[in-house]
């Protein structure tokens, strides 16, 4: 049964993405991408990363694959000039992915031959027994990796001033739009002067 | 019983394909951006397999870091495709080296 789920999810999630390199529309690209990320999901829960799996429902299909949607139908992209290149580039692509695959592939045959050592955990971070997968890492991560966990958090943080900073539009002041508060502000002896020129001088501004 | 080997190789076939992704769409930069989503998601699945198969949990705790850049990086990527888009009217990245503000 679990060999049935594990090539059920694998089997799904290669062909999504493919689907999500090979598709016409970006729309339909980012859905596979959605339907990627459950089935990795589901590769997670297979091993036992319950925390995992479900933080990347949230987090890429709640989070990055809705913001993904909303750019891609917000901006009003002409999709087919696009993809002119898709063929032209095919050749090194496909190239330099299946050198990539190679040298994958060599590694694991080295690993399965015996030439590799996988190293041994430290046993200080050992999955404990009777402990939900949650609470373990809970543990963990609130004390060992502490500061590495606040230190995500600012990078979070500075993404999203980042994102606000770069996106935020001025508004252009060549259109002579109200100021409220400067004009609520205005008091009558910082817009006018009073001034008792002499007959003939006229007045020096 | 499914051994860390499928889990490896699933992750490699993964990563080989958002490498071709980025290759095949190169004018394309949302689809680029996702095929960079698919690279990280495939590291993730070999962090967290690798985790579970060696019983230690800090490959899981590291994904959670490797989810979070992820998350960081997709909102910058977006931000600066929006502010590209509203400039120049197309995110065809062949003529993105004139960098001038």
């Amino acid at each position: 049964m679990q060999v049935f789920a594990f090539y059920l999810f694998a089997v799904l999630m290669i062909a999504s993405a493919v689907l999500v390199v090979m598709a016409r529309n970006p729309v339909h690209s980012v859905l596979w991408l959605i339907l990627a990320f459950f089935n990795a999901a589901g590769l997670m829960v297979l091993v036992g990363a319950e925390f995992i799996a479900m933080l990347l429902v949230i987090v890429y299909v709640g989070a990055v694959a809705v913001l993904f949607l909303f750019v891609v139908m917000m901006l009003n992209i002409d999709f087919s000039t696009l993809r002119s290149g898709f063929m032209k580039n095919a050749p090194l692509g496909v190239a330099i992915a299946l050198i990539l695959l190679a040298e994958l592939v060599f590694g694991i045959g080295a690993w399965r031959a015996g030439g590799l050592d996988l190293g041994q955990p430290l046993g200080d971070a050992a999955t404990m027994a009777g402990v939900s997968n949650t609470k373990a890492i809970g543990a963990l991560l609130y004390s060992r990796y502490l500061f590495l966990f606040e230190t995500a958090g600012i990078i979070l943080l500075v993404a999203m001033i980042g994102a606000i900073v770069l996106t935020h539009r001025e508004k252009r002041a060549s259109r002579g739009q109200q100021n409220i508060s400067r004009q609520v502000n205005r008091r009558p002896q910082d817009a006018t002067v009073m001034r008792q020129p002499t007959v003939g001088e006229g007045v020096e501004l | 019983m499914i051994g860390i080997e499928h889990y490896i190789v699933v992750s490699s076939i993964l990563f080989v394909l958002g490498v071709l992704g980025i290759f095949m769409n190169r004018k394309n930069i949302i689809v680029v951006l996702m095929a960079i989503e698919l690279i990280l998601l495939a590291v993730n699945i070999n962090l967290v397999a690798f985790s579970a198969f060696l019983g230690d949990l800090t490959g899981q705790v590291f994904a959670m870091f490797v989810l979070t850049v992820a998350a960081g990086e997709a909102a910058i990527g977006l931000a600066i495709l929006v502010i590209y888009f509203r400039s120049r009217g197309t995110i065809a990245v062949d003529d993105a080296n004139r960098m001038k503000g």
